[in-house]
């Protein structure tokens, strides 16, 4: 599924939405999310799972052309845990 | 040093649609949970959910394992299973590295 498909789907559950509401709906959405990630704090949707970031140290890395060894600094990267009912339904069925 | 904010959740998302949009409370909340439950219902058919500028939900087959219990150290199969994971946009990565 892509957004364009997802903005399909949600239309079909609120008829009453114009499209430009549908796709309003869907940046608020990942916009709040994402911001709060940026802004360092965490972000938990019950059932579906919580995304937070987590700082990863500084490691030496390598350049992969020229193998010239080079220090890669501390950065904060994202981090997502899937929740225990979508766990869940993704194992019933087939 | 970076400042600590609280836990985003539903209520917050649906407040930010209320203001932003107009819609009451309780609609506000139901295009949430629309949202939400579209995504859910994508990865329970098996399709991965991928949204440009944010991420894609990547659904992942595991095969059998052995593990172990660790608090009694028994080796105990770990069933096949599916999982979900997060792969962030280099967009996201970005802004949450730069942390803006």
């Amino acid at each position: 599924m892509i957004r364009s498909e997802l903005l399909q789907a949600v239309a079909r559950d609120n008829p009453d939405l114009r499209a430009e509401e549908i796709d309003q709906l869907v940046s608020i959405f990942f916009d709040e999310i994402s911001s709060r990630l940026a802004e360092g704090g965490r972000v938990e949707l019950r059932g579906f799972g919580a995304f937070s970031t987590r700082e990863r140290d500084a490691r030496k890395g390598r350049n992969p052309r020229t193998g010239e060894a080079v220090s890669v600094p501390s950065k904060r990267v994202p981090y997502f845990k899937p929740g225990k009912e979508i766990r869940r339904s993704l194992n019933d069925g087939d | 040093m970076m400042r600590s904010v609280g836990t985003l959740t539903r209520a917050d998302l649906a407040e930010t649609v209320n203001r932003k949009m107009g819609f009451s409370r309780t609609e506000s909340l139901e295009m949430v949970e629309s949202v939400l439950r579209n995504m859910t219902e994508a990865l329970e058919r098996g399709e991965n959910v991928k949204i440009s500028g944010f991420g894609t939900f990547v659904l992942r087959d595991k095969r059998e394992r052995i593990g172990r219990n660790p608090k009694t150290g028994v080796e105990v199969p770990i069933t096949p299973r599916r999982v979900m994971t997060f792969r962030a946009s280099q967009i996201l990565k970005e802004r949450i590295a730069k942390g803006s």
